[in-house]
């Protein structure tokens, strides 16, 4: 992934930083400028989430894509956030679907020795 | 539909690992057998429809439809070219927008193809390309590539309904034994179960032999007005309902990870469309680029009820011969998936069944249904075709 590509979502890889549409309530990891459900009508905000979800569902990766074989195998899930989101991320160790989880700063991926390095959150066990 | 649309010609490349062959020589077999099939002369063809989804990461080409429009002598006539992609199902799109425009009355002889050239590149490249299906911000940024959002899939599915292990072995076991009468198939062998669960595992609980492979090949069909097909062949197939959903681009935005349901909505439109229930359906080409994705499909399609995906297929209810035959062909387990040739390869074999000339037959098969997926459902494509003729009907 390119820099700019990353800078753009420093506030959602390091801060959990979401949206909100005021009009319906539902909040929005990853965030949406446009709430599916009320359209034009919505009234969208930013939003941080506390970060503590539960395990919907994971797997162990074996096979990765390049800038991730060093982390292998890694489990990754989808955790729903208690704010009512739903985000695809690691998980430290293992997970077990109905695990209580809490996030982590951590490395995501590498380019090799030598590459860029890019950082993100992680979740861990609580 | 505005008209009724025929199916009078097909063709295809072998699907495999053509690393003698180039993009545009694939797409020129394809087109010629299906040209040759149809009896149809090249100064007949109105229009041009290519689904492919990532030339430009496997082979550094954009603008396909013009280069494949060109070695195929269609752009001296100035024929309108169009590429369609929605990853894996371009190949159901390009036919869906081939079929609307004879529909529509705009066209009158148009070919729906797709192609796609895969082995160029080294494993690692293909797998960062197809990972472009998948939402690359917020899924893939994660490592959550395909095969890693499928087994997620999975696990809910074998959680929630008891799905076994075993159960994904059996699709394998069926779909390769299909192939061996498929001279197009990539893998026309026997696999047992329990080969399929001794190969290493890509996420759990999939291990290789769960994934379809990566493959080059291309595959075209020629669509007519209805009223015409007669002057073209003695067996029109005609198209009953070609309809197409779309579901969040990300699966952890989905209400639910056990079934695909742009594949539901898609079916229920189909099948209204086409006056049919799942019942009546005597032949499926389905999406199976991992073996759970088959697993859903039987459901979403209607052909088992929500959660007996894995025991209808284990108990031989989609083998040719059972209840509602799943994948005659081989699949795109066995058949190979060259993602955007997959669709039209769909519509190749299942007019091959319905005029009783497919390597794997199913018996006095009438109605036929082909179901492509775009990555991990974002997109699906239901077409339902049939022979008119048909005791099911």
């Amino acid at each position: 992934m390119t820099a700019p590509r990353f800078w753009r979502k420093i506030n959602q890889r390091y801060r959990l930083v979401g949206t909100e549409c005021r009009t319906c309530g539902t909040a929005y990891f990853p965030p949406r400028d446009l709430c599916p459900d009320c359209r034009r009508d919505g009234d969208i905000v930013g939003k941080e989430f506390s970060g503590k979800g539960e395990v919907v569902t994971a797997t162990v990766v074996h096979d990765a894509i390049t800038d991730y074989d060093s982390e292998t195998p890694y489990t990754l899930a989808v955790v729903e956030l208690e704010e009512g989101a739903r985000v695809t991320a690691q998980v430290v160790g293992e997970a077990e679907v109905g695990d209580s989880v809490e996030p982590c700063f951590r490395r995501i991926s590498d380019e090799g020795e030598e590459g860029i390095v890019q950082y993100g959150t992680k979740f861990k066990r609580v | 539909m505005l008209r009724d649309v025929a199916v009078v010609g097909v063709g295809q490349t072998s699907f495999g690992e053509h690393w003698e062959r180039s993009f545009r020589d694939l797409f020129v077999t394809a087109g010629v057998r299906a040209l040759e099939d149809a009896g149809v002369a090249g100064d007949e063809i109105d229009a041009l429809y290519g689904g492919n989804m990532s030339a430009g990461q496997f082979i550094q080409q954009e603008h396909v439809a013009a280069l494949i429009a060109d070695y195929a002598g269609l752009s001296t006539e100035g024929v309108p070219a169009t590429r369609v992609e929605a990853a894996d199902a371009s190949g159901g799109l390009a036919f869906r927008q081939a079929v609307l425009d004879v529909a529509s009355g705009a066209s009158d002889v148009v070919v729906a193809s797709g192609v796609e050239k895969m082995t160029d590149l080294g494993s690692t490249e293909t797998t960062e390309a197809l990972a472009g299906s998948a939402d690359r911000e917020w899924e893939v940024f994660s490592g959550g590539n395909v095969a890693a959002l499928y087994a997620m899939m999975a696990n809910a599915h074998m959680e929630r309904y008891g799905t076994t292990r075993r159960q994904l072995s059996e699709v394998v076991v069926k779909n390769h034994e299909n192939a061996t009468e498929n001279k197009y198939a990539q893998y026309r062998n026997e696999v047992s179960a329990e080969l399929v669960e001794s190969t290493p595992y890509v996420s759990e609980p999939l291990r290789a032999f769960d994934c379809s492979p990566a493959s080059d090949g291309a595959a075209a069909v020629i669509v007519v007005p209805a009223e015409d097909a007669q002057d073209y062949t003695d067996q029109p197939v005609y198209v009953e309902a070609t309809e197409q959903g779309s579901d969040s681009l990300a699966v952890h935005d989905r209400n639910n990870m056990t079934s695909i349901d742009s594949t539901a909505k898609a079916a229920e439109r189909a099948y209204e469309a086409a006056n049919v229930s799942p019942g009546d359906v005597d032949v499926a080409e389905v999406h199976d680029s991992y073996t759970v994705a088959e697993i859903l499909a039987v459901e979403d399609l209607g052909f088992a009820e929500k959660g007996d995906g894995g025991a209808f297929i284990e108990d031989g209810h989609a083998s040719v011969g059972g209840e509602t035959p799943v994948n005659p062909s081989g699949g795109l387990k066995a058949c190979g998936h060259p993602l955007g040739a997959t669709g039209v390869r769909q519509i190749a074999d299942a007019t091959r069944q319905l005029r009783g000339e497919a390597g794997t037959q199913v018996e006095d098969a009438s109605v036929a249904v082909t179901h492509n997926v775009g990555g991990t459902g974002a997109t699906a494509v239901v077409n339902v075709l049939s022979d008119r003729n048909g005791r099911s009907r």
